[in-house]
């Protein structure tokens, strides 16, 4: 594989990571941790919306982030032949 | 049938079960022992991943943690979830390209060093032997409470069991074993929380339950939060945290350890492709996930189903579960200004209650009422939990000394078959001396496990991280990271541990963090040394940044191999 699409595979590769990494944080450390007093006065059921991202839905989204990450890098990979056969 | 009968039955027809597994599944070659020949697929994997990872602290301790702690248990639900995201998207591919047998092996070759090798060895040894004593702990509660034998006896009758699969199977044998543990211990922590569900919001589903109503109108989360408030409790459902940085280094410290775990990356190891490695992450986090999101739940349930039952009630007239836990010394009541009844209150001059927290999930089917052999499945959910974890640990213990320690250190030029045998003799040795040290363990389970998630996210982490994502990352900088980070982490936590003797006390903590959440701070002054003394000394040789260039292009995974 020439070294020059080597580095643009890479740099795709690092654009995703960051991307999804972002998003875990933002559920994870942002919405369950730092932001949970504020995200408490709302209510989705019988659940305070800071308390529900907390103890349910960052756990949901760390699986889809894990499957989009699949999808994504199996494209990629494709793109850029490097895919296994 | 009674509870006992029934525990007698049930555990002993999956015991049986993991032995069958066991032997159909036995290792023939050193390959076949370290990673199962590398044939595992990603369902499979994915699947054994959740059992080895899932401890007896996730499935016994942790929804009574949460019970207890309500929002604040959140910590542990992201920090041991969040850490697969960064597992798959940062270690698991790149480290199956890489394509070796453990942890050291990566470390050694990247660093091209045997002292790099050798401070990794003994960087897994340590995480994994405090990681395995937790489990054995685990064992011997579940089978005194339940067998009524001693605990010692538990323990002995555990390492039996591990002993014979671990020794004959391998990482193939266990890896098989894992897969039924796996069904087991998620069909006993789910039936129980449905059946309560259904008792206490009428919907079959504890996730959604959990935010529905109670029978006179009102939303569950609503009333446990009034009754806690009433009782003088903080609100269920309140971020109440006076120390945010605290559960932020927590929650870091869960996440980062689960990533640098040798028991769990070694995991990767064992499926056939890079492609299947990542999805073996995601598989892996769907079947914790399911556990993880209904102990929350169950926490919710038991804590209000808890508070309706005892307070401000009769003692004569409590349950006889309450009279069976308080015989095992868990449930202790003390009637302080004796009228008969029961005040559990936050107020502690007052309150005349004190339980356990790690008897929540066990005593939680008593608490429900509900039958016999629901109870009995929960207590041999609760022993796969415990050994599929001490299996996997155990062997990560012995392939350290058999291939890492043996193999690679002391005597390269020993035969295939007699590595086998060292093996073996290794993990014996290893299953031994964790239960003996499992008889008497620091503080209560899941404070002892999250201590091995600091020691880990301290030591591996930031050098495997660095490894792959920074070429110029030396052995230099990498040792020196290593070396200070665990050393950073194990005496910070020795010393604000009571527990182990050290001297410290709340008010000394660093910026407020515990010895829970220490090993954050010292990943970042791993990576921070590293990074600056890498810079400082030579770039590594041309070979090993090639090995970098390689791992980081899926194409061309070879089996791993014996080198």
């Amino acid at each position: 594989m020439a070294s020059e699409s080597a580095k643009l595979y890479w740099k795709r590769n690092l654009r995703i990571l960051l991307i999804l990494l972002l998003i875990w944080f933002a559920v994870s450390y942002g919405c369950g941790i730092l932001l949970a007093d504020t995200l408490n006065q709302f209510r989705i059921g019988g659940f305070p919306l800071g308390f529900w991202f907390a103890q349910q839905g960052s756990i949901y989204v760390f699986v889809v982030l894990i499957f989009t990450y699949v999808y994504l890098m199996n494209r990629l990979d494709r793109e850029f032949d490097v895919h296994e056969q | 049938m009674g509870v006992q009968s029934w525990t007698f039955v049930i555990v002993g027809a999956t015991f049986l079960l993991y032995i069958v597994v066991a032997i159909w599944a036995r290792a023939g070659s050193t390959q076949e022992f370290y990673i199962a020949g590398g044939g595992v697929s990603p369902l499979a994997n994915g699947m054994a991943t959740a059992a080895d990872w899932m401890s007896a602290a996730s499935y016994l301790s942790m929804a009574g943690l949460i019970a207890f702690m309500g929002y604040g248990g959140s910590q542990y639900l992201m920090g041991w979830t969040g850490g697969y995201v960064l597992l798959a998207l940062l270690l698991a591919p790149y480290l199956r390209k890489f394509g070796k047998f453990t942890v050291p092996d990566f470390i050694g070759e990247r660093y091209y060093s045997r002292q790099a090798r050798l401070v990794a060895v003994i960087c897994a040894l340590f995480v994994s032997f405090t990681y395995v004593v937790g489990q054995m702990k685990g064992v011997g509660v579940a089978f005194a409470r339940f067998l009524e034998v001693p605990f010692s006896t538990g323990i002995f009758i555990g390492i039996g069991i591990v002993f014979f699969y671990a020794v004959v199977g391998g990482m193939k044998g266990i890896t098989y074993t894992q897969v039924a543990q796996y069904c087991v211990l998620i069909f006993a922590f789910t039936v129980p929380a449905i059946f309560i569900s259904l008792q206490m919001v009428g919907h079959p589903i504890p996730q959604i339950g959990m935010g529905g109503t109670m029978q006179d109108g009102t939303y569950l989360l609503d009333k446990l939060n009034q009754i806690s408030v009433d009782l003088g409790f903080e609100k269920y459902t309140e971020a109440g945290m006076n120390n945010r940085i605290n559960v932020f280094f927590i929650t870091a410290a869960l996440m980062f350890g689960t990533a640098g775990l040798p028991h769990v990356i070694v995991r990767f190891f064992t499926v056939p492709k890079v492609k299947d490695a990542r999805i073996s992450a995601g598989y892996a986090l769907f079947f914790i996930a399911i556990l993880y999101t209904t102990a929350p739940a169950v926490a919710a349930f038991a804590r209000t189903n808890l508070i309706q039952t005892v307070d401000n009630q009769p003692y004569a007239e409590m349950p006889t579960w309450f009279k069976k836990w308080e015989t095992a010394e868990l449930i202790l009541f003390d009637d302080k200004n004796s009228d008969g009844r029961i005040q559990y209150v936050a107020d502690a001059s007052i309150n005349e209650l004190r339980i356990d927290r790690d008897i929540m999930v066990l005593a939680n089917p008593e608490i429900a009422d509900l039958p016999a052999w629901v109870i009995a499945l929960v207590v041999a959910g609760g022993l796969a939990a415990a050994l599929s974890t001490a299996a996997g640990l155990l062997l990560v213990i012995a392939t350290s000394i058999s291939h890492d320690l043996m193999k690679k250190y002391l005597k390269p030029e020993i035969s295939e078959r007699n590595e086998l045998i060292a093996a073996r003799v290794a993990i014996a040795v290893a299953v031994v001396a964790a239960g003996l040290a499992g008889i008497n363990p620091p503080g209560f389970v899941a404070e002892v496990v999250a201590l091995a998630f600091g020691l880990a996210a301290s030591s591996f982490f930031p050098a495997i991280i660095l490894g792959i994502f920074d070429r110029r990352m030396n052995r230099e900088g990498a040792v020196s990271g290593m070396i200070i980070g665990i050393l950073f982490t194990a005496t910070y936590i020795w010393y604000f541990k009571p527990q182990l003797g050290g001297p410290g006390t709340p008010e000394g903590y660093w910026f407020g963090i515990s010895p829970e959440g220490i090993g954050t701070l010292g990943m970042l002054i791993n990576a921070a040394i590293s990074l600056v003394v890498s810079r400082l000394t030579p770039h590594p040789p041309a070979e090993v940044q090639a090995i970098v260039e390689d791992i980081r292009i899926p194409r061309g995974a070879a089996n791993a191999k014996a080198h």
